[in-house]
């Protein structure tokens, strides 16, 4: 069983390692693979899955 | 309450404010609008039951189809689209606060890039060309020479998407290595703070130094007056110091509609996720009333 406090764990899509994600992770957020350095999209929590993140899009900002 | 999120990246920024909603107690609906249809009567997104949605769209376009859409549907868009429409663009937000008499930098448009060219050439040396959609600093030029202003103009016209042939050409401001960012709800300012670097470019977003400021009353009426300019609502509202570091005069350069507010947040003692969701509250309780007055209309 897990709580709010324990570290995720999920598989880097791009080496196939497990990487640790912080405890508050949410769907939606991007995460720097502490593999590669790639930039990692949080596809679900439940199962935890993770795709690269898509590339920066010239309307993005605010 | 029951707050939608929309949403295409979750930032910092959105981090704090689904933190200080769900602390609260509010039940907190995250809608991606990449995995959304928006038809012209109704949404595949859950949306019904909710008291407000609140865009926090990292897409400029998905966010001004995607508040147009939900504000067509009658639910309650913070901020309204046609804010959004005025901020998106630059030449629409330059015009609003030129209407609204707030001082601003000078700026022309062409379409082609003589006119541009002319435009450059009236304003003298440096002056600065930017893009109309844009953020974070990003494909602005600081133009020094005729020879730099004929290299970029060609740039952006054989490679840039058509937005880039709308040529949005503004006087240099030369202000003293720092500018001004205050995030304000209808006007009232939640907290303000300055950007500082040795660049002339100092968002944030560009690694700019951030420090906690103290507005004057002049800057106070700009601001109040700037988001009325715009439609009001949660924005982020950029000024630049003409005639020196506290010379108490300003220029107001733009106001942004999907303000981000992590670095505010740490450059100040205020609790920015907090009063923004006070302000949320506030605004959900007016849109449930006006919803009950029509009801018994």
């Amino acid at each position: 069983m897990t709580s709010d406090t324990d570290p995720v764990l999920a598989e880097d899509p791009i080496t196939g390692e497990e990487i640790e994600l912080p405890a508050d992770v949410e769907v939606g957020e991007i995460i720097d693979s502490p593999v590669t350095g790639t930039e990692l999209e949080v596809i679900s929590l439940d199962p935890v899955v993770l795709e690269e993140a898509p590339e920066l899009e010239e309307d993005w900002g605010e | 309450m029951q707050i939608g999120i929309l949403y295409s990246r979750i930032r910092k920024d959105e981090k704090l404010l689904l933190g200080e909603l769900r602390d609260r107690g509010h039940e907190v609906t995250k809608i991606d609008v990449r995995k959304e249809r928006f038809g012209l009567e109704s949404t595949t997104a859950d949306v019904d039951d909710l008291d407000l949605v609140v865009d926090r769209c990292l897409s400029t376009s998905r966010s001004l189809y995607a508040t147009k859409f939900l504000d067509s549907y009658g639910v309650p868009v913070i901020n309204a689209p046609e804010t959004g429409d005025v901020c998106a663009d630059k030449a629409k937000n330059s015009l609003a606060l030129a209407e609204a008499d707030i001082p601003t930098p000078a700026t022309e448009v062409a379409f082609t890039k003589e006119t541009a060219m002319e435009a450059i050439e009236e304003f003298g040396y440096p002056c600065v060309l930017k893009p109309v959609v844009g953020s974070w600093g990003r494909l602005m030029a600081k133009i020094d020479t005729r020879n730099a202003a004929e290299a970029i103009l060609e740039h952006k016209e054989t490679l840039g998407h058509y937005e880039h042939k709308v040529f949005y050409v503004q006087e240099f401001v030369d202000k003293p290595g720092r500018d001004i960012r205050v995030l304000a709800v209808d006007g009232e300012p939640v907290a303000a703070m300055t950007r500082s670097s040795n660049h002339w470019l100092t968002n944030a977003a560009k690694g700019g130094e951030t420090e906690s400021f103290d507005l004057d009353d002049r800057a106070l009426d700009l601001v109040e007056r700037a988001s009325e300019a715009v439609g009001g609502g949660m924005l982020g509202v950029d000024l630049m110091e003409v005639g020196g570091t506290g010379s108490g005069e300003y220029t107001v350069h733009e106001v942004n509609h999907t303000v981000e507010f992590k670095a505010l947040d740490s450059a100040t003692d205020v609790d920015v996720p907090a009063k923004v969701v006070d302000w949320l509250e506030a605004k959900a309780a007016a849109a449930a009333a006006d919803d009950a007055t029509e009801a018994t209309a």
